[in-house]
Order: structure tokens, then C-alpha cells, then sequence
């Protein structure tokens, strides 16, 4: 056999092993959202929407964090300013249908996201953790302070209200199909993001960020950029949240909350795609299932316990580790 | 019980009932749910202990009501109203749950009992402080019990103010629950011939309040009121007693302290604080045998929001077998039918908005001197008759009372 | 009497130096974790429950073994200090050279193991302890009153950030540690015992912090969270100051301390969130904080 010959053989058993992947990937992909589909008919509507937007949530925060490099500490911010947005606006105006409040809280979330990207962005490592910290705490102060938040009381009564005025959202099955495309809409939206070229910048950024200015990049206004579109989408995890449980609370807004994001993503596996959603759909279990048991006091070491554990045992996460492994072994 | 007394039991229970709903106990089990902080900052107010309360009353009813067993299910609420609202709502639909116990942060309790109106199901809230939560966000499906914001807020100026003090100055949490204490101190006391002469309101939760008690100082006021509760009010009392406030002539009065608190201060930091409690455990040899008992399996004397929960409980139990239903409005309005004679009040009745009203009292925290034991805090001076202790409904936006 | 923005001139004074005192106590706390990052890099969360550890362990050492004040002073940072050489020895030096927010994040898994667990163990109520009959009383200044408490926590908490900071910053030892936390081939090269020293330079800044803990003891409710919230506050301190500058926390904890202060006095409501206002505002104008080197 010629040199060529083997060449194209080669390239078509890698051809073809793409092709099987690919359909591996499809038919993975398939069963998960058909999983997805049913799941209400199994479980609780209300709960499967909650992991949902925590999902969200990671998935927001992953984008910066995993596939930038930029640990913000100030996430609940977002979570909360999308929340109380569109609490706010779908209670005291009547006329609003649901997905205007949703689209609302998301804005606010985003303009706050700019206002933080533009104060912090220059900040390196740890600066950029501590300068995020601090404003997030000022917006808790301005939530605590601002009396249509309800202060600790929280606020309540939300009405779910009619998508485009036609679909009762009061209905859970109605309300979880909806949030499910909007999730589904918004992690493929991450996935298009990260695999553009765009996407591939950002990796750059965060592999190496002084090759990536030397190679002529604007790498500020590609950081801005994530930033912005992570603080949407956190928004809108928010804003969806408080139409799925009819209320927001100081506890989207407190520090606490930005840590425990942190602690989805990388138990899931950061940099990842299917990472954060693993990673919240597991500590929103733990949290619930520990808290009905007989553990129920021991909730905070033990998701303690969970951090200390993901960092020295597999810091890249399950979905990172199972990666690492498929690599290793089938590869 | 046999088959022909439960049916008159049911037929005696519907003819009391308004509306009719069906008279019998859903599935054969009388299922509560307690539903409190069990790891955070609320911790001691109701947590693993007002559990054990619950289990105590249970056990003393014979864990049997008509024949159907009692059960127990318990969550931690994590002080979210997020989980609160998701908790209940599985109790209710998926559980099977008829009653939900416990509930102690106002944004836990008026998350979970929106849930409850919503499933027409009862919540027996004992935890939490905020009158709010029959006034505004009042449902026909939960009953306040132990005490609220504005009893305590009510008995402790009025007495102080009667006896000279004056002028007031107030040391107020900066949240809703703060300002709603601070507007109920200052109607009192203006009310009684009192002068508010400052206010501070500070953040929440604050470390240090060695300014603000030095500002309270400055200010020269007879009384120094604390508006707010928890580590923030045993933070002030102690920082008081540091800066000899009451040795230079000014009386510190707590509004919302509980017994676990004074047991944190110690009588030496303690002493002489003025404070209004909905029950105290060595009251009268019922309260203190029942004290006894609860000791016994927690090794801490009960707190008044323990002994509410143990109260409630059997009073909703008692309501169960004398209607022979579970239903909520069945349950309710036989619970407000019956005076509550027990350990923890005389001649209580339950009001439509669903708050409980019974004497409160007045007390004050013993000295070193006079303390023969690591619990014995308070005596009692004089007693706040229920009438006067709660907001009167003249003055209520309850929706069940305004009828809007 | 003399007014400045409708406060009295003597209310001023008092504030001041309860801003101070306050200040120290900053100034304490964000030390040990200016001496860990700055030496160690590591950003370490668990400050905040090592302070309460120091706090709980000298009320429960006088509660079981009736251990006074002025030992459990000098015992419970040393027991604190033990614990955080096992922390480093068994956790933390497992991801050396890592991401430093690694460090961060094991570090806060273990201070809601701590918390949790004394939490059901003690309750949150707060547990008693007086204050050592000594400080008792105080002395009026003329505008203040001063407790002798307090007197002495600004002497004690200045005294050893002083000598600490000496020690780092002037003496041999100092040396050795900073050079060995920068170049461990070639310290180790000398024959000196850098694992040793990672693991002695951890334990001392939190025994740093456990000190703090019981000077905060008979004035502040003991509680298992009484680190959770401070925590923040502290760190926000030493970014002020900038990461790892020894000096720089010293000076920025006091600082801060006047900052709050004056805050509590002219719009209280807003004490707890000017710190972070300040961090922002600092790290617009110089990235590395007040006293950073650039980076």
C-alpha cells in the first residue's frame, strides 16, 4: 500500500469515528431531552423547574468562569436583580404578560452586568473575585434598603400570569415546558458561543491572556462581552425563578448564593458544557434530600465536606473527570 | 371506636360545619410537617427542640386520632422561602400533608403559608415574631400562636413608661422587621405620655455595637430600646453592660429576647433588663412539670415558642377528634370554637385573622443574687391581659376582617 | 458645645476611638490572612472560623477545665494553631501550586464543616463568658466613657501586630520564611525544612486570628457564626490594603476601622456596606490595593 493510500484510510477511520460520535452525541442528546420531556410525570414539577434555573444559573456563571477564566464572586447579584425585576414589574402592573416581566428582569440584569464588567474588567485573579464580591454586596445593601423588595419578609405573590396572554402559566406542566425550552434555548445558545470563533478566543484568553493581546486582540472588549452575557443569563435564571415559585428573596441576593454557584460548577466540572446543569441538579438534590432526612442539621458540613472533597479529588469536575477518562482509555 | 360513634361524631362535626366538607380524616393518617431552621441563625428559637415539643405532644395525644395514626415528616428550611414555598408545596401534594408546624423567619412563614392557602391546608406558626403575618399576609389557612412583634412591642413601654421613663431612645434593625417594631415602640410610648428623642437604625447584622450604644448614651434618654433580636440584641445588651449604661442611670429594654438569649447573657450582663414573654417555664407547677419533662429529653428548658408548639399541636389534634375531621376549615374554626386551657395559656381563644390571644407578661431578668440556678432568669413583675397584649382587630388589614 | 455636621464634637471623639478599637481588632484578623496569602498564597476562608474557633475554644476551656483568661489567651490560639497545621498538613498542601481560588474554595468547605459542626454541638444562642474581673469598670474620658476591656484590646491586638510585623518584615526568621515561600528548591538546598515551614507559617496567621477570637470573647456573642460574617469584611480590609502586603493590613484594618466608625455616626444604615464601597473605589484608582506591590 502506498503512502496516500494509508493516508486516506487513516482519514476515513477517523471520518468514520466522528460519524459514530457524532451519533453517539445524537442519540445521547436525544434520550436526555426525551428524559426531560417525561421527567414531570415522575417527578415534582415545581422541583424539576428549580434545578432547572439553578442549571441556568451555572450555566451563566460556567460561561465566564470556565470558559474565560474570570471567578466572579458577585453572581447572586444577577440572580437577584432578574428576580425582583420582574417580581416587581409582573405584581404592580397588571397589564404585563409573563414573558415581558421575564424579558425585563433579564435587561436590568444585563445593564447591571455591563455597570459590573466596566468596573472590574482590568482587575486580575483574585482582584477581579474581591472587586465582583464588593459591588454584589452593594447591590444586597440597596435590596435590603429598597422597600419594594419586601425586605426580609421577601417579596411574595407573584403572579405566573399567561404566556403571550394565552397559555396559563398557573398550570405546573404548562410552566415547566416553558422553562425547559427556555433552558434548552439558553444552553444551546452557550454551546454555539463557546464553539464559535468567538468562543475560541475566550478559551485563548483564558489559556494564555498576554499572547492573546499580543496577537492583536481587543481582549477587554471580548471579556466585557462574556461578562455581559453571563449577567443575562443569570438574570433570567432569576427572572424565571420568581415566576416559578412566586416570590424573590434576600437569599438570590447574599454572598452565600455566589458561592454555592461556584460549588455547582465545579463539582460538575467547570469549562465543561453538560457540567454546571450535572452540578446543580446534584447540590439542589443534596440540599433537599439531606434537608428531609435524617441529616437534616448537618446540611452546611456536609456540603462543606463536598467542597473539600471536589478539590482534592477531582478538581475538574465529574464531567471533566469522565472526559479525562474517556480520553485515557478509548481514545 | 366503633362504627356507629364515628358516624355520629361525623354527623355532630358537619352540622358544626360551615360549607359542609366532607367529615373524615383523608387517607387515615393525620400527617404535620415541621418546617423550621434546624442549622441557622434561628436555630434555637423552635429547630431539633420544638421538634421534640411536637413529638412530646403527639406522644401525650397517643399518637392516634379515630383510629388514624399520626405521622411526623420534618425539612430544614435553610431560611429560604425558596425552599419553605417548594417543601410545602410536596408535602401537601405529593405527602398527603394536613398540617405544617414550626415555621420561624417571616419570609419562610408567608412563603409556606401562601402555599397552604393555595392546598387548603393548616400551618400553626410559632416561630416567628412579625405581626405582619395576621395583619397583611393573614390567610384563612394558618394561626399565629406564641407571640408576635406586637405584643412584645406593647407590654415592656407601657410598663416602663408608667414608671418614669420618659425619653426614649431607639436602637432599631434596619429591615422591615426592625422599622415595624420601631413605629409600634413609638405609639406606646407616645401613647403613655413618652418622648421619643433618637433613633438609629443599624445594619443587620452588626458585630459591634459599641457606637450606637455610645450615641444611645449621648443621647441622655431615660430608656434605651432594642429594636431588633437575636445575636444583634445579646451584641447590645452585652456592649451595654461593657459601657455601664445601666449604672450611669438608663434602663435597657428588650423587645424581642427569648429565654435561650438571657441563658446566652448570664444574669451578671442580664440583670435588671425589662422584656415581655408569652410564657415562662417556672411559672406555675404545670408549666413546670411539663418543663421538667422537656428538659429531660433536651436537656434546655423550654423556650415560649417550644411550649407553643406543644400547645398548638394538641389543640389541633383535640380539634381532629372532636370534628373527626382533617380538613382545614373544619379544624380551624373548631380550634376557634375552643378556649385553650392549658400549660401554656388560659382562656386563649384563636381570632378570625387567626392570631391567638392570650395574658402575656411582663418580666424582668433576676439578678446573680437572686438566681438559684442556671435557668432561673426571669421573674414575673405583672401580666399583660390579652386583650390589651395584641393589635385589636379595629385596627387590622387582615382581609378575613376587613372582608376586602 | 462645638458641632460638626450636627454631631457634637464630643460624640465625634468617642466614635473615633471606637473606630480605632474596632480597627485593631481588623487589623488583627486581616494580618493572619495578609501573612498566608502573602507568604503562602493562600486565600484562605476558613479565617473566619478559626476566629470563632479561638472565641469557642476559650469558653469551652473555662467551662470544662475552668481555664482563666490570661492562659486560655496563650492555649487557645496554640490549640487553633494545631488544628491549622493539620488543616495545611493534610488538606491544604495537597494542591500547592494550583489555582490559588482552589485554596479558596477548600478553605471555605472547611469552615462550614467547622461551623456546622459546633452548631449542633452548641447552638447559636451564644455561650456566656465574663469579662476577666481585671478589665472590669472603665474610666470616663470626658467624652466617652472607655471600658478597661477595651483599652486593653487595642494594646494587646497593636502589640502583636507590631511584633509580628517585625518579625517578618526585620528579623532572620523573617527572612527564611519569605524566602522560603518564594525559592523552596533552593531554601531546602540549605537544609532548611520548607514543608515545615508552610505548615508553621499557616498555623501562625490563624493563631493570629484565634487571639482575635479571644479577645472578642467577653465583649461579643460566642456563637459558631459569630466568623461567617466578619469574614468578608476582614478580607475586604486586606484587598484594600493589597494581597500580601504585611504592613498594609496593619495600617488599612484601622483604617477601615475610623472609616465604619464615622459612618455609624453620620448614616449608620450604611456601616456594614462603606468598606466594600472603599474597596471599589481603591482598587479603581490603584489595582493592588493601597500598599500592593504591582503585581
Amino acid at each position: 500500500m502506498s503512502q496516500i493510500d494509508i493516508q486516506s484510510d487513516i482519514q476515513q477511520t477517523i471520518l468514520k469515528q466522528q460519524k459514530i460520535d457524532s451519533r453517539r452525541k445524537w442519540i445521547l442528546n436525544g434520550v436526555l431531552l426525551v428524559l426531560l420531556l417525561l421527567a414531570p410525570f415522575v417527578m415534582y414539577p415545581v422541583f424539576l423547574m428549580k434545578i432547572l434555573c439553578f442549571a441556568l444559573f451555572a450555566v451563566a456563571f460556567n460561561l465566564l468562569f470556565g470558559f474565560t477564566g474570570l471567578l466572579s464572586f458577585g453572581h447572586a447579584a444577577f440572580l437577584a436583580t432578574g428576580g425582583y425585576t420582574t417580581g416587581y414589574l409582573l405584581s404592580n402592573f397588571s397589564g404585563l404578560t409573563t414573558e415581558m416581566g421575564v424579558i425585563a428582569g433579564t435587561l436590568m440584569a444585563t445593564v447591571l452586568g455591563l455597570g459590573f464588567a466596566l468596573l472590574s474588567i482590568r482587575r486580575q485573579g483574585i482582584y477581579f473575585a474581591m472587586v465582583t464580591l464588593a459591588l454584589a454586596q452593594l447591590v444586597f445593601f440597596f435590596f435590603v434598603q429598597a422597600s419594594f423588595t419586601g425586605g426580609e419578609d421577601g417579596m411574595h405573590g407573584v403572579p405566573r400570569g399567561e404566556l403571550f396572554g394565552l397559555i396559563n402559566l398557573e398550570d405546573n406542566l404548562n410552566l415547566y415546558y416553558v422553562v425547559l425550552t427556555v433552558f434548552l434555548g439558553c444552553y444551546l445558545l452557550v454551546q454555539r458561543i463557546v464553539s464559535s470563533p468567538y468562543g475560541h478566543v475566550l478559551k485563548a484568553i483564558k489559556q494564555n491572556e498576554p499572547r492573546a493581546i499580543s496577537l492583536g486582540y481587543k481582549v477587554d472588549r471580548y471579556k466585557i462581552l462574556a461578562f455581559v452575557m453571563s449577567a443575562a443569563l443569570a438574570g433570567l435564571a432569576g427572572s424565571m425563578k420568581s415566576v416559578v415559585f412566586e416570590l424573590a428573596s434576600l437569599n438570590d441576593a447574599h454572598w452565600h448564593m455566589s458561592g454555592e454557584v461556584i460549588l455547582m460548577t465545579l463539582i460538575g466540572g467547570m469549562g465543561t458544557l453538560l457540567g454546571p446543569v450535572l452540578g446543580a441538579t446534584l447540590v439542589v438534590n443534596i440540599e433537599y434530600q439531606l434537608g428531609q432526612g435524617p441529616l437534616r442539621d448537618w446540611v452546611d458540613p456536609i456540603l462543606g465536606g463536598i467542597f473539600v472533597i471536589t478539590v482534592l479529588a477531582f478538581r475538574s469536575g465529574i464531567v471533566g473527570e469522565v472526559q479525562k477518562f474517556v480520553r485515557k482509555n478509548m481514545g | 371506636m366503633t362504627m356507629m360513634k364515628k358516624l355520629l361524631t361525623s354527623a355532630v362535626a358537619s352540622a358544626l360545619m360551615v360549607g359542609g366538607a366532607q367529615a373524615e380524616i383523608s387517607d387515615n393518617v393525620v400527617k404535620i410537617g415541621y418546617l423550621a431552621d434546624m442549622s441557622g441563625t434561628y436555630r434555637d428559637l423552635a429547630g431539633p427542640n420544638g421538634l421534640t415539643a411536637l413529638e412530646m405532644a403527639v406522644k401525650d395525644f397517643g399518637g392516634k386520632v379515630d383510629g388514624a395514626k399520626i405521622e411526623i415528616v420534618t425539612a430544614d428550611d435553610r431560611n429560604s422561602p425558596d425552599v419553605a414555598s417548594s417543601t410545602v408545596r410536596r408535602w401537601v401534594e405529593n405527602d398527603k400533608v394536613d398540617m405544617v408546624a414550626g415555621l420561624v423567619a417571616s419570609s419562610v412563614t408567608i412563603a409556606a403559608t401562601k402555599v397552604l392557602e393555595e392546598a387548603d391546608k393548616l400551618g400553626l406558626v410559632n416561630g416567628s415574631a412579625a405581626s405582619s403575618i395576621t395583619n397583611e399576609y393573614c390567610t384563612p389557612n394558618h394561626i399565629h400562636y406564641a407571640y408576635d412583634t406586637y405584643a412584645l412591642s406593647i407590654g415592656t413601654p407601657t410598663a416602663i413608661v408608667k414608671e418614669g421613663g420618659k425619653t426614649w431612645y431607639i436602637l432599631t434593625a434596619d429591615y422591615a422587621f426592625g422599622h415595624a417594631m420601631e413605629k409600634d415602640v413609638t405609639r406606646v410610648v407616645e401613647a403613655n405620655g413618652g418622648e421619643i428623642i433618637g433613633s438609629i437604625r443599624h445594619p443587620f447584622p452588626t458585630p459591634d455595637f459599641s457606637s450606637f450604644i455610645l450615641q444611645a448614651q449621648a443621647s441622655g434618654a431615660d430608656v434605651i430600646a432594642l429594636a431588633n433580636a437575636g445575636a444583634d440584641t445579646t451584641n447590645a445588651i452585652t456592649t451595654a453592660a461593657e459601657f455601664g449604661v445601666t449604672q450611669s442611670g438608663q434602663t435597657i429594654a428588650g423587645l424581642v429576647v427569648f429565654l435561650s438569649d438571657v441563658h446566652a447573657l448570664g444574669t451578671e450582663v442580664a440583670q435588671g433588663l425589662q422584656l415581655t414573654t408569652g410564657w415562662y417555664w417556672d411559672m406555675n407547677d404545670e408549666t413546670r412539670a411539663w418543663s421538667d419533662r422537656f428538659m429531660e429529653e433536651t436537656g434546655a428548658r423550654p423556650t415560649m415558642v417550644h411550649a407553643g408548639i406543644y400547645s398548638s399541636t394538641l389543640q389541633y389534634l383535640n380539634a381532629i377528634k372532636a370534628t373527626g375531621s382533617d380538613d382545614a376549615q373544619t379544624v380551624r374554626k373548631q380550634m376557634m370554637d375552643t378556649p385553650i386551657n392549658d400549660m401554656f395559656a388560659k382562656n386563649g381563644r384563636i381570632r378570625e385573622d387567626g392570631r391567638m390571644v392570650h395574658d402575656m407578661y411582663l418580666a424582668e431578668v433576676k439578678t446573680p443574687e437572686e438566681s438559684t440556678g442556671e435557668w432561673d432568669l426571669y421573674k414575673i413583675i405583672s401580666t399583660i391581659p390579652a386583650d390589651e397584649a395584641f393589635r385589636p382587630l379595629a385596627e387590622s388589614d387582615c382581609k378575613l376582617v376587613t372582608g376586602k | 458645645m462645638s458641632m460638626i455636621f450636627g454631631v457634637p464634637m464630643a460624640v465625634l471623639y468617642g466614635q473615633l476611638l471606637i473606630g480605632v478599637i474596632n480597627g485593631a481588632f481588623y487589623a488583627l484578623l486581616s494580618l493572619g490572612l495578609a501573612v498566608i496569602f502573602g507568604l503562602l498564597k493562600i486565600i484562605n476562608f476558613a479565617h473566619g472560623a478559626m476566629y470563632m474557633l479561638g472565641a469557642m475554644a476559650t469558653v469551652i476551656l473555662f467551662d470544662n477545665l475552668g481555664v482563666n483568661y490570661w492562659v486560655a489567651l496563650f492555649l487557645a490560639p496554640v490549640l487553633v494553631g494545631i488544628v491549622g497545621v493539620l488543616v495545611e498538613y493534610f488538606l491544604l498542601r495537597r494542591i500547592a501550586g494550583q489555582d490559588h481560588i482552589y485554596s479558596l474554595l477548600l478553605t471555605f468547605g472547611v469552615a462550614l464543616i467547622m461551623q456546622g459542626i459546633l452548631t449542633n454541638i452548641y447552638g447559636v444562642s451564644g455561650l456566656r463568658y465574663s469579662i476577666p474581673d481585671v478589665f472590669k469598670g472603665g474610666v470616663n474620658l470626658g467624652f466617652m466613657f472607655l471600658p478597661f476591656y477595651r483599652a486593653w484590646v487595642i494594646v494587646a491586638a497593636l502589640l502583636l501586630c507590631f511584633v509580628t510585623w517585625f518579625m517578618i518584615e526585620k528579623t532572620k526568621l523573617g527572612a527564611y520564611l519569605r524566602a522560603g515561600t518564594e525559592d523552596s528548591q533552593l531554601m531546602q538546598g540549605f537544609g532548611i525544612n520548607v514543608p515545615l515551614l508552610v505548615s508553621l507559617t499557616y498555623g501562625f496567621g490563624v493563631m493570629l486570628a484565634a487571639f482575635a477570637g479571644v479577645l472578642a470573647a467577653p465583649i461579643y456573642s460566642v456563637t459558631p457564626v459569630m466568623g461567617s460574617h466578619i469574614l468578608i469584611v476582614v478580607f475586604a480590609v486586606v484587598v484594600i490594603g493589597g494581597l500580601g502586603s504585611i504592613g498594609g493590613a496593619i495600617i488599612t484594618g484601622i483604617l477601615m476601622g475610623v472609616v465604619e466608625g464615622l459612618t455609624k455616626t453620620f448614616y449608620p444604615p450604611a456601616s456594614s456596606a462603606v468598606i466594600f464601597l472603599v474597596m471599589v473605589i481603591v482598587l479603581m484608582i490603584r489595582p493592588n490595593g493601597l500598599f500592593g506591590k504591582e503585581a
